[in-house]
């Protein structure tokens, strides 16, 4: 394997699973400048005690590492300036940590509204009073343009954000989005607790992505502890996470339709995820399965009254699917609205890193179950289905592709159950810093989660980013020239977190 | 498409009957079938959530629940609604927003702090970025407890409000 620029950096023993480096002094403009091709995509940016990390993955050697830049005051060189994905992420480094991101192109505040009791909540000096100014939008002026606000209370039943459009008529010239509304502070909630508390927290990043957030926390958890959940435990997570990503598509897939007016196969839709729910219920005893993956393996056993549950569930679904894949494929004014709608170039998708159905269906042939395997995955790789076309259709197409995939995932999975316990044995705390990082798919991309613990077992820092981060802004970007009665589809076919994103 | 319709017209309907409404006192109950009759427009306001309850908000109206047949449906707008139901641990970035869509409804209008965020904060009390409970920001009427309430405690809670005597429990 041949080796890169960041394989000279000083690795970092407390780190376990991927290497984590410090970067020299110039390190963080070689990085930067890596960053443009293709082959480096950029997994995480985030701050930290006089430090700032930068998560990466080298695709054609699939290997990811943890580069990090130690800082001696409140000055911070920007990745951004070198690589557009990381602004947001800059921005938001700014209003947490106080510090200044030096030649940052974008500088206004991100997350902070400034309504927080405090102002950088994760300085190193302690929270300080006061808090960052209003940002303005972005300009877009001509003699025909009009703007149209939208949010941060939406039409339907969903969660808070604002975007503000710039149109020609009925073309959406610019959209540009302002998140932030459902910030919650859970990072720096996470910061003193045991790694058992933030289970709880970690949860509820995304209720729609709990299974895989907590297994992506509980996983860094784990690797920074040094030990690994048995294998039954491991396959169950897998179970979960399968569910849920069935759940997800099945209303997506639905929701899609809906907004483009299809409402039958909506209704359709929502039978199956409500079977698909009320299955993980009676398992778990919890519809969204929160809570259910603990540090060190997961909090339910699988009887044979629940593993004939989901197993019946699948067939039940094998059973639909194809009927409702012919109806989406023989309602022609259905096609009509999702071809060619909201395309995002590949280009865009590759650069970004972007993750999930999203990036697959614009060619970006990326999968964490299959691409930095974790167990059970090694062992059950899944299908990856990969279009280019990077429309609405192509997104729901890599769904229904995604759906029948995880079925196939579950079947092999409750076949090759293995036996034994569903969590190993509590482990003694850390005596010294331990710290450890994971990616796991979830139903809408690679989450990613950092995670340290002090002496004793308290969380130092825990970061979680949501794939949302990087699919935001290429949802600015596929909205360009479309008609404004299109963003509702094009929206809900990318389906980004607010909650994850902001959290 | 014309197969699956007359498939579907063929098959049994998978509506369950509907849950016996929670308890909410009779003074509120009454207040509310009184003026309401038995329809009701809920405006959802996400203050915050994880989003877990727009989830199962959202599980309502599928053909199980289907909370339609009730007479209860979500608004698009403030104006047109009656309830306002509001989830999330109401972040302060969104307390604003909370307080006009509020300030919006016209008279009468309760509100429904729905899900243990917006009932007490739930796993965020204590965070810089939240205020709290809803009742800190707005008065609220009714508490749908749960992270999140199912959909079934979900009816539970919105059919206490259309219950009259001539819906008695069964």
């Amino acid at each position: 394997m041949p080796a890169l620029f960041i394989d000279d950096w000083a690795p970092v023993a407390s780190h376990r699973g991927w290497p984590r480096r410090l970067a020299p002094a110039e390190g963080w403009r070689a990085l930067g400048e890596a960053l443009r091709t293709a082959d480096l995509v950029l997994l995480g940016l985030w701050g930290d005690r006089d430090a700032v990390h930068a998560a990466v993955f080298h695709a054609p050697q699939r290997r990811a590492a943890v580069l990090t830049l130690p800082l001696a005051g409140k000055h911070v060189p920007s990745l951004g300036v070198f690589h557009a994905p990381a602004i947001r992420l800059e921005r938001a480094l700014q209003d947490l940590h106080g510090v200044t991101v030096v030649a940052l192109p974008d500088a206004r505040p991100w997350l902070d509204h400034g309504t927080w009791q405090c102002a950088a909540p994760l300085g190193d000096d302690g929270p300080a009073p006061g808090a960052a100014g209003t940002t303005g939008f972005l300009d877009a002026s001509g003699p025909a343009l009009h703007q149209i606000p939208v949010g941060p209370v939406h039409a339907g039943i969903i969660e808070p954000g604002h975007f503000r459009f710039t149109a020609h008529g009925e073309t959406v010239v610019r959209l540009e989005e302002r998140l932030g509304y459902a910030h919650k502070g859970i990072e720096r909630l996470m910061q003193g607790g045991d790694a058992v508390a933030g289970t709880r927290l970690a949860a509820r990043v995304s209720g729609d992505s709990s299974v895989a957030c907590s297994w992506a926390y509980c996983r860094a958890v784990e690797l920074a502890l040094g030990i690994e959940p048995p294998p039954r435990a491991t396959v169950l997570r897998a179970v979960m996470a399968e569910l849920e990503r069935l759940a997800n598509h099945l209303g997506d897939v639905g929701a899609i339709c809906n907004d483009a007016s299809f409402s039958l196969m909506h209704a359709e839709c929502i039978i199956l995820r409500e079977h698909v729910l009320r299955v993980a219920g009676a398992w778990t005893g919890h519809r969204l399965m929160m809570d259910r993956v603990v540090p060190g393996g997961v909090a339910v056993d699988l009887d044979d009254k629940a593993r004939d549950a989901v197993q019946a569930l699948v067939r039940r679904i094998d059973a639909r699917l194809p009927e409702l894949v012919e109806l989406y494929d023989n309602t022609a004014s259905l096609q009509d609205r999702t071809v060619g709608t909201g395309r995002l170039p590949p280009t865009l998708a590759a650069q970004f890193g972007c993750g999930g159905c999203i990036g697959r269906a614009s060619g970006r042939d990326f999968d964490a179950r299959r691409d930095l395997a974790y167990p059970p995955y090694d062992r059950h790789v899944p299908l990856v289905t990969v279009f280019t076309e990077g429309d609405v259709d192509a997104r729901v197409r890599v769904r229904l592709a995604e759906i029948d995939a995880s079925l196939r995932l579950i079947e092999s999975l409750l076949t090759a159950l293995p036996a034994g316990p569903i969590a190993c044995l509590p482990v003694a705390p850390p005596t010294a810093m331990v710290e450890g990082s994971a990616l796991v798919e979830g139903f809408r991309g690679d989450i990613l989660a950092y995670v340290r613990l002090a002496p004793g077992g308290a969380i130092e820092r825990c970061h979680l980013r949501d794939p949302s981060w990087f699919q935001w802004p290429l949802l600015e970007a596929a909205i360009e020239g479309n008609i404004v009665a299109d963003f509702p589809l094009c929206n809900k076919s990318f389906n980004c977190s607010y909650s994850g994103h902001d959290l | 498409m014309r197969r699956l319709l007359l498939k579907n017209l063929f098959s049994r309907p998978l509506t369950e009957p509907a849950p016996v409404p929670a308890d909410v006192g009779e003074a509120l109950r009454g207040a509310i079938a009184r003026r309401l009759g038995r329809s009701l427009c809920i405006r959802a306001v996400d203050a915050g959530s994880c989003n877990g309850c727009e989830l199962e908000l959202h599980a309502l109206g599928n053909a199980f629940y289907d909370v339609e047949r009730f007479g209860i449906r979500f608004v698009a707008s403030p104006r047109h609604a009656d309830v306002l139901l509001v989830t999330g641990p109401v972040t302060t970035n969104m307390r604003v927003a909370l307080e006009r869509t509020w300030d919006a409804m016209p008279a009468p209008k309760w509100v429904i702090a729905t899900g243990d965020c917006a009932a007490g904060c739930g796993v965020f009390e204590g965070s810089y970025a939240c205020v709290g409970a809803v009742s800190r920001v707005i008065p609220v009427d009714i508490v749908i407890g749960g992270c999140p309430p199912p959909p079934e405690e979900l009816l539970r809670g919105l059919l206490a409000l259309l219950a009259d005597d001539r819906r008695a429990p069964r």
